[in-house]
């Protein structure tokens, strides 16, 4: 097994390479998008003045690769004296004198920094949402995944029968409609004009786990219906690609069952691409839910980065980018290690 | 006996539509020429229902001036007038022809997707196979790069490419294909990396066949199924994602008609079980699933089953 | 997004310089106005607003304040030196009372002994001087910084707040009611700007911005007979349908933005009442007077009678709001212009124009998102279309809603705006019309009119003022470079288990902001 774990060692330090990019191009972009910090933060009521105070006090005045560069912590955060003698520094937290500071405090120190429009520690700012983030995400892959093998199989085994046709066109029917769309109906349906379940999923901290999970029934629903029919799709369509093949045709000629032949033969080997779409689709429930939590009013992750990609807040805007980052090359990296346990040959190559 | 009744319609319905799809078969066997017509006679019913639909939309697109009873932008009437035997569909919230808006947003709509998908799967598959193919650093570099793009949000990434480029058409297909594309990048490269190890490809290797020859003549057939399935799906993504835009601002230039942005701009009234925005929706649901019944019927033959 | 209002100079005006006076019109309640008898009122109950605005970048601080969320907060949260009652009239509130000197250049402000803050603090002198300095000085990034420019200096004397003006500013209580500025407790001279106690009816209990808000009754809050509630949630929820359902299915008692789309349908829902309040709130399309072809006046006069008024409030609004005549003083205030003859639709006329400007056709882009107003591209498909019938071809450019205001309103020749307008007629004239203002958003420059300005100001004789209001008016209206096609009412909506006063404030939206204080449960 020890290819595996250098190749997951290699992947890892791969996955810290693409985290580096991602945050550069992040930064670029976010610097490229008309309008800075200052002048978002005060919108309509902008004057030169205040702008020009903003920027000086939060050090945004700097260049773009020395603010990209203390972000990453290779320089040393600014500090600043203002008129009345006030000392602000980028490193400077609150109750701390300018000697007490460290120099450099960026993302190599394990700092994310804190919010430029409301000042509080960027990771006080994500530790509830990512939870949120996170539930959801496994609520609705808890139901999407099993339903969506499941069916997937089942098309397979039964395919081109009447219930192939009829899972099929209700799976593509129900992607075929906006999420935000798919999530009025089913709040027409199960929460407006009395019915169960609450249209809002306003979580607060303090909710506990069962009433959450009725909170959220909306949202991971949504969820689910929007995933289910990509990942039953590929399931379906990467068994009946191998039935053909000669070692099918064998086991089948051996006088195995259809659904036998199916989940002994036809499904190890159909698990690479799979594995793949189903961490593609893990990868979406994390990092691209920003209309389902707008429509359910959910605090989660998408809507912060929303937001602070509309307010250029720098700090929040690159930490939550990170996190999805990462999250998509953890996923990423468990899909690959499972795709190459299931086919030996790929272990071997080169 | 509510829900009887709507049974019996929706049964009615997919009688209906299956007889369609037959006589569509029919028709089509008749007057198509020999080779067309002995691949046409395996076609389920599904499948042929999937083409006459694919063909109407096209008609519908092609000669939307002359099938739409009001011009695509013009205000004909006042908000949200009921249907009725001038407005069939009724109007929409500025007062302009429903059912005019859905023609003419088939031509839009139909037409982005068809090239944004078809651009997104040049790039993706091309550099997805090659990367297989060569392996070493071109994989490297290519998978690196799409593992960087693809840990981006695509909504997110969308938002700030075009915030960033603006939003005429040719942006948004664009910046749709390239996101896209690295989806169908990495489904190309799983699946020729499964081909690539097979015997045959060594011993075509080892006969001395150039890469072109190679993915064109060995790899792609063999990992077409699984594209062709994934093109059907990443199609419909373009209405959401055109969709999903609109709701965060974005999107098509008005007064431009597209489906997407048709259900945006009505959704609301599904709230009050106002049926309007799910003309663009079904419209968008029932090309998809055209599409799809097509593709299944090309990957069962593809798959070489007999039965 | 909320417009800051900008305060430029001015001279004694006598109402305001004692006590209170009425400015604006009373609310006028709309189609759902008239509204039942009422019972006296009662404690008790958790008020549950829905927000259309709030943001996860929001902040304490008072001067990043621009949003319904953070403004409804404050005002649930904090007391102001003075208040703008239900009917327009300026109340004492945090000030007891307030005199001026030496041409309304001198004020002295005595501050309500015994206030209480949440902490348990005594409100001081000392406290409202340091809440206005956090917008004075070189280093204040507070987007109220242009209204308190004028003061030079800030003196207390025991419960006495003394204030000298750079210049007479017959308004200056009137400022000291802006909800940029309200009264925090300070230490050593200065407020800190994130903290979360205030003196007003309600102490926060709970605040996570871009989410929500809970705050709890203040039982030591001076003013009795208000603030019913035990307690109220606010929740930022800007998904039109999402808003709506959840006061459908009654998960909120209140929301403060309707869709206007679908405003009738939630009118027909059973238990909801809607609340439609026409004030100064007027949408706009801003042309540059200095760029061709909009300095041609011309142009300007072929584009006003392009549009069709009524198609307007009848589509984009639904019903809710006014026809505008291409100025910015609303039915409801006293100098509004009644002689003016209503611009209309007029094809003709606007060709007259066009050939009298030299041209046959022309050809202009418009740049619109909703960001500028709700309907801001429905509004200019709208336009585009009548303009086609005077051989203007007028283009509608989306814009993203991401950076309007910094990128497109005022760098572009042809945008959308929004004002909530002003109370006073100088006030939102010298905001927003006269030359080099911050905020002339059509770079106008008009002699006459700037000059009038400045006399009307100065003029104590209400005759004579009227006259120079109608003048002003006239002029941005025949000559200025903004179309102003419609006033839009504030529309909300509520349960019938919640009881709305007789009148309800019209300066803001939810009452003024002050829904918590002055509503109650049936």
């Amino acid at each position: 097994m020890s290819p595996i774990l250098i190749m997951i060692a290699k992947r890892l330090a791969l996955g810290v390479l693409t985290l580096f990019i991602v945050s550069m191009l992040i930064f670029g972009a976010t610097e490229l998008l008309p309008g800075d910090f200052a002048e978002e933060f005060l919108g309509q009521s902008a004057t030169p003045e205040t702008v020009a105070a903003i920027r000086r006090q939060l050090g945004l005045d700097l260049p773009m690769h020395i603010r990209y560069g203390e972000w990453l912590g290779v320089l040393p955060g600014w500090t600043s004296v203002n008129a009345e003698g006030v000392v602000t520094g980028r490193c400077l937290g609150a109750g701390m004198t300018a000697a007490e500071a460290p120099t450099h405090c960026g993302i190599l120190q394990g700092e994310f920094g804190d919010s430029l429009s409301n000042r509080r520690p960027v990771a006080d700012l994500l530790g509830t949402r990512l939870g949120n983030t996170l539930f959801l995400a496994l609520y609705a892959a808890a139901i999407a995944v099993p339903l969506s093998l499941m069916l997937g199989i089942l098309a397979a085994l039964f395919r081109n029968s009447v219930f192939d046709r009829v899972v099929n066109a209700s799976a593509l029917t129900s992607i075929s409609f906006p999420e935000f769309f798919v999530a009025y109906i089913l709040i027409f349906w199960l929460a407006g004009m009395g019915g169960a379940f609450p249209s809002m999923a306003t979580i607060r901290p303090t909710t506990d786990f069962v009433d959450k999970l009725y909170m959220t029934f909306l949202p991971a629903l949504t969820l689910t219906l929007v995933v289910t029919a990509h990942m039953m799709r590929m399931t379906r369509a990467a068994i009946i690609n191998l039935l053909a093949s000669p070692y099918i045709e064998m086991a089948r000629l051996k006088g195995m069952s259809p659904m036998r032949v199916i989940l002994r033969h036809a499904l190890p080997n159909a698990l690479a691409p799979i594995i793949n779409v189903i961490a593609l689709n893990l990868a979406y429930l994390i990092t691209g839910v920003v209309v389902v939590e707008v429509v359910f009013v959910y605090p989660g992750l998408g809507q912060l980065m929303v937001d602070s990609v509309a307010a250029r807040d720098m700090p929040v805007v690159q930490a939550v980018a990170l996190i999805f980052a990462a999250a998509y090359v953890l996923l990423n990296l468990t899909a690959d290690v499972l795709a190459t346990l299931s086919n030996p040959r790929l272990v071997k190559r080169r | 006996m509510g829900v009887l009744t709507t049974i019996f319609w929706f049964l009615v319905a997919i009688a209906g539509c299956l007889a369609a799809g037959w006589l569509f078969r029919t028709g089509a066997i008749a007057i198509t020429p020999a080779g067309v017509k002995r691949e046409l006679r395996t076609a389920p019913l599904t499948a042929s229902f999937g083409m006459l639909m694919i063909l109407l939309y096209i008609l519908v697109a092609i000669f939307a001036p002359l099938i739409a009873p009001f011009p695509e932008r013009a205000v004909v009437g006042t908000e949200y007038m009921p249907w009725n035997s001038v407005h069939l569909l009724g109007t929409d919230n500025l007062g302009r022809d429903m059912l005019s808006r859905l023609i003419f947003g088939a031509r839009n709509t139909v037409g982005i997707a068809f090239a944004t998908t078809l651009l997104a799967f040049l790039i993706g598959s091309v550099f997805g196979m090659l990367a297989a193919t060569v392996g070493g650093w071109l994989d490297q570099g290519l998978s690196r790069l799409v593992d960087v793009l693809m840990a981006i949000p695509a909504l997110i990434f969308a938002l700030l490419l075009l915030t960033i480029f603006g939003t005429s058409i040719l942006t948004l297909i664009l910046v749709i294909a390239v996101i896209d594309s690295t989806r169908v990048y990495r489904l190309a490269r799983s699946v020729a990396l499964n081909i690539v190890v097979m015997d045959y490809i060594e011993a075509a290797k080892l006969r001395g066949e150039g890469l072109w020859r190679l993915i064109t003549r060995e790899i792609l057939p063999n990992a077409l199924a699984p594209l062709v399935a994934e093109f059907g799906l990443r199609f419909c993504f373009v209405f959401l994602a055109i969709s999903a835009l609109s709701f965060l601002g974005l999107g098509l230039q008005p007064p431009l008609a597209d489906w997407g942005s048709m259900v945006k701009e009505n959704a609301t009234l599904i709230s009050f079980g106002d049926i309007t925005p799910l003309l663009p929706a079904g419209a968008i649901a029932l090309l998809t699933v055209s599409v799809n019944f097509v593709v299944d019927w090309q990957l069962h033959r593809a798959s070489g089953l007999k039965e | 997004m909320m417009k800051t209002p900008l305060f430029t100079g001015g001279v004694s005006r006598r109402g305001i310089l004692k006590g209170a006076s009425a400015i604006g019109g009373a609310a006028v309640l709309g189609p759902m106005g008239a509204r039942m008898a009422r019972a006296q009122p009662t404690r008790g109950g958790t008020l549950r607003i829905g927000v259309a605005h709030g943001s996860t970048t929001d902040s304490l601080d008072p001067g990043s304040w621009e949003n319904d969320f953070t403004i409804l907060l404050a005002h649930t949260r904090n007391n102001f030196l003075t208040e703008i009652a239900p009917d327009g009239s300026l109340v004492p509130e945090i000030a007891e009372s307030w005199e001026a000197s030496n041409g309304a250049r001198e004020w002295v402000f005595t501050i309500r002994s015994g206030v209480q803050y949440h902490s348990g603090r005594t409100v001081t002198a000392e406290d409202v001087i340091a809440s206005i300095n956090h917008h004075r000085g070189e280093e204040s990034t507070s987007a109220a910084k242009p209204i308190v420019e004028d003061i030079v200096e800030l003196r207390a004397d025991g419960m006495n707040v003394h204030v000298t003006l750079g210049s007479g500013n017959a308004d200056f209580p009137f400022i000291m009611s802006d909800y940029h500025i309200p009264i925090l407790p300070a230490t050593d001279g200065t407020i800190d700007p994130q903290t979360t106690d205030g003196c007003g009816p309600y102490a926060i209990e709970e605040l996570e911005m871009g989410v929500g808000a809970r705050l709890v009754r203040h039982d030591g809050y001076w003013k009795s007979n208000t603030s019913w509630f035990d307690a109220v949630e606010i929740t930022a929820i800007h998904d039109d349908a999402a808003r709506q359902n959840a006061l459908i299915s009654g998960q909120l008692d209140y929301i403060d933005t309707v869709d206007l789309n679908t405003v009738h349908l939630l009118q027909r829902a059973s238990g909801i009442q809607i609340l439609s309040v026409t004030g100064t709130q007027h949408y706009g399309l801003p042309m540059d007077t200095r760029a061709a072809p909009f300095s041609d006046n011309n142009v300007r006069l072929a584009l006003k009678y392009a549009i069709d008024r009524d198609q307007m409030v009848e589509t984009v609004l639904n019903g809710y709001g006014a026809v505008g005549n291409d100025h910015p003083i609303g039915p409801g205030q006293r100098f509004f212009n009644t002689e003016l003859p209503q611009k209309t639709l007029d094809p003709d006329r606007a060709r007259h124009h066009l050939r009298e400007a030299g041209m046959e056709n022309l050809s202009v882009d418009i740049h619109l998102a909703d960001a500028a107003f709700a309907g801001a591209i429905d509004a200019g498909v709208l336009f585009s279309e009548t303009a086609a019938e005077a051989g203007i071809d007028l283009n509608v450019v989306r814009e993203p809603n991401d950076g309007y205001w910094s990128n497109v309103w005022m760098q572009l020749p042809f945008t959308g705006t929004y004002w909530g307008g002003r109370p006073t007629e100088d006030w939102m004239f010298a905001t927003a019309y006269s030359d080099g203002a911050a905020w002339n958003e059509s770079y106008w420059s008009h002699e006459r009119f700037n000059e009038l300005l400045v006399a009307a100001r100065a003029e104590l004789d209400q005759e004579l003022r009227r006259e120079m209001y109608f003048e002003m008016q006239q002029l941005v209206s025949d000559e200025g470079g903004t179309i102003i096609p419609m006033f839009a009412n504030y529309v909300g909506a509520h349960g019938d288990h919640l009881v709305r006063p007789d009148t309800v404030a019209n300066n803001w939206r939810n009452d003024g902001h002050r829904i918590a204080e002055r509503w109650w449960f049936a």
